[in-house]
């Protein structure tokens, strides 16, 4: 068998799989972001800390996301509208999941594009319409794929990346959210 | 031996070829859970030629029809009365634990099992469950924050279509049992929403054949438990999308969508008196088209290399799941458009009265093979992928019967 190199680390995350099966205490993350108003709508997100596997932890360096929105919007567009990083989180964790599952299968990657296209009738974030939703109508991913794999093998990579996404079932199974003042 | 269904009266056939004493207790009847737990209709979706119990096929003048729940029970009954089975029917078990080991600490060893029934203790050296797998229907948590209105049924208590209220009805779960009542019920004329998450879908009949031939003669069904790449995957499978009618027709979703049930994903939860469905039914959808794909790639290649060439038809390949372009993703249970729900969302076995801790976090039993290796001397039979993949099939029992008995002779003689 040729040695498949994708840069995955599989054999951690499977023994990771085998290990936390029998400790779910240690299983449990609780990841965060700290966020500050700028002005208008523009505003200030940062990631560093999470807790995990019992502890608390930090990425090695802190992350800095602005958002706000176009000028269309009449705003000063200091990075991209808020929904639009839900776009960004879709997109590279189905990506991770077509590198880490091709690595389990032993499938080597050339190359992986994808274009994620939501689209959003803004009718009812500004109030226009009650039938409106304010959030995406729907979410569209297409995938271009370079890899030693048939077709059928590649849409098995894909449709399992979405099986094991965390943003994919966050974005298409509801979830209980508490906003509250402290 | 607890439970005198086909698993339990296996068992027990090998038990008495081996000349080992003992008792299957049964708090019913012989073949007890097709006479009380199935609805009206039902037919196996395994084919008359497949229904075999050691020493006892079926004999009947159909080989490639469907049984009856009716005709199945009477089949189990048939195979108890000539094998001679030492039934105690009417003997519910109550508790079963370790008896202790006489001059041995507590905790250590134990000397068999005592079991209680309600109609008294019996002690014995050996315990094979055979009470079941699918002895309570699963519902889901939400159940309890569906409107007061909406009529609940689970395939335990659901008869046939004429005993629901007229008006809507939302069945909630993709596996043979959910796609066969979500037909029945859109046949009586009902409008029906099925709710599915990962589905295992299925054609009836490919190349000829009916789909559990190749199941068969390929040798996928004969996969042993210590083969298979993802044990606990492969025992979570629902059953797939069959159903067994004389026209052998087809029942996958595409199927049902000709018939007008509409799809939509996943039940994920109840606010405000709405289902919300995930958003993912695309995705199952191309899941099981895949894996019904490299299944039938799987029996081609069996073909190629050992079936004679008349002996079926030119490969075929099914048309992709016709996913609607947007399936609904909330319905509003206080509209008036569902009147009903079904829950055909899986069984689990009911081990209330196993006073042994051989059960893990999820309340499921840990074996090897059968072997509860735990506990010495206790056994399990009919559990999913129990020792191969046909392991909850009625054809599926007679091998597996063979090799827990051979261990549990070997137990018993001192070998392990
Ligand atoms: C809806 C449905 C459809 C199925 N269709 C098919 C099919 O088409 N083909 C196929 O091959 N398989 C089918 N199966 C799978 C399988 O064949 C059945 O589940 C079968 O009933 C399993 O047999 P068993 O002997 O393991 O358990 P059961 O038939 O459930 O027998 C267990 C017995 O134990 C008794 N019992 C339970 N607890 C106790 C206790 N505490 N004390 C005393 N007795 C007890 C019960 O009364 C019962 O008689 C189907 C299953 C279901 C649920």
């Amino acid at each position: 068998m040729t040695t498949v190199t994708n840069g995955v680390n599989v054999q951690a995350l499977l023994d990771a799989r085998e290990v936390l099966k029998g400790a779910p205490e240690a299983a449990q993350f609780t990841w965060r972001a700290s966020s500050t108003w700028r002005d208008g709508v523009h505003s200030t997100t940062t990631v560093r800390d999470f807790f995990g596997l019992g502890e608390e932890r930090s990425h090695k360096t802190e992350s800095v996301f602005e958002a706000d929105h176009p000028e269309v919007f009449a705003a000063e567009d200091n990075g991209i509208t808020p929904i639009e990083y839900l776009l960004v989180g879709l997109a590279s964790c189905l990506t991770a999941g077509v590198a880490s599952v091709a690595q389990n299968r032993g499938i080597q990657l050339r190359s992986v594009q994808s274009t994620v296209q939501g689209r959003h009738d803004i009718r009812g974030i500004l109030g226009a319409d009650s039938d409106v939703r304010n959030g995406f109508n729907d979410i569209k991913v297409t995938f271009t794929i370079d890899a030693d794999a048939s077709p059928q093998e590649i849409e098995a990579l894909v449709a399992q990346s979405q099986k094991r996404s965390a943003v994919f079932d966050a974005l298409t199974n509801p979830t209980d959210v508490t906003v509250e003042v402290a | 031996m607890i439970g005198a269904g086909h698993a339990g009266l296996a068992v027990s056939r090998f038990l008495g070829g081996a000349g080992i004493d003992h008792l299957v207790l049964e708090r019913g009847e012989v073949g007890n859970s097709w006479r009380r737990e199935r609805w009206d209709s039902l037919r196996l979706l395994t084919p008359n030629w497949l229904t075999r119990l050691p020493d006892h096929p079926y004999q009947g003048p159909d080989p490639d029809g469907y049984l009856s729940a009716h005709e199945v029970a009477d089949f189990i009954g048939g195979f108890a009365a000539a094998s001679r089975a030492p039934v105690r029917t009417g003997t519910e078990v109550t508790s079963v634990r370790a008896a202790a080991a006489d001059g041995q600490g507590h905790g250590h060893g134990h000397d068999g099992y005592l079991v209680r029934t309600d109609q008294g203790e019996i002690r014995a050296r050996c315990v094979v469950i055979a009470s079941g797998a699918c002895n309570v229907p699963v519902v889901p948590g939400f159940k309890d924050a569906l409107p007061d209105s909406i009529r609940e049924l689970t395939p335990f208590d659901y008869t046939g279509p004429a005993a629901l209220p007229e008006g809507g009805v939302l069945v909630v779960g993709g596996s043979a049992t959910g796609v066969q009542l979500a037909a029945e019920l859109r046949r009586s004329g009902r409008p029906v929403v099925l709710s599915t998450g990962e589905h295992v879908r299925l054609p009836r009949t490919y190349r000829g054949r009916d789909v559990l031939w190749w199941m068969q003669a390929s040798g996928v069904w004969d996969q042993r438990h210590d083969e298979v790449d993802d044990l606990e995957r492969a025992r979570a499978l629902p059953s797939p999308q069959l159903v067994g009618t004389p026209e052998r027709s087809t029942l996958d979703l595409n199927a049902l969508i000709e018939l007008g049930v509409e799809p939509v994903g996943r039940w994920a939860a109840v606010r405000d008196g709405r289902a919300l469905f995930s958003g993912g039914l695309r995705n199952v959808c191309s899941l099981a088209d895949l894996k019904m794909e490299r299944l039938l790639d799987t029996f081609d290649e069996w073909a190629r290399k050992y079936a004679d060439d008349d002996l079926t038809d030119e490969p075929q390949r099914f048309a992709p799941t016709r996913v609607p372009a947007s399936a609904r993703l909330q319905l509003d249970l206080r509209g008036g458009e569902i009147q009903t729900v079904v829950w055909a969302t899986g069984f689990r076995p009911d081990y209330r009265w196993l006073d042994v801790p051989v059960l893990d976090a999820k309340g499921r039993l840990r074996h090897v093979g059968g072997v509860v290796t735990d506990s010495p001397g206790l056994y399990a039979v009919g559990l999913p992928v129990l020792r191969r993949r046909k392991s909850t099939f009625i054809h599926g029992a007679e091998d597996d019967a063979r090799e827990v008995v051979e261990h549990l002779t070997g137990y018993l003689a001192g070998r392990h």
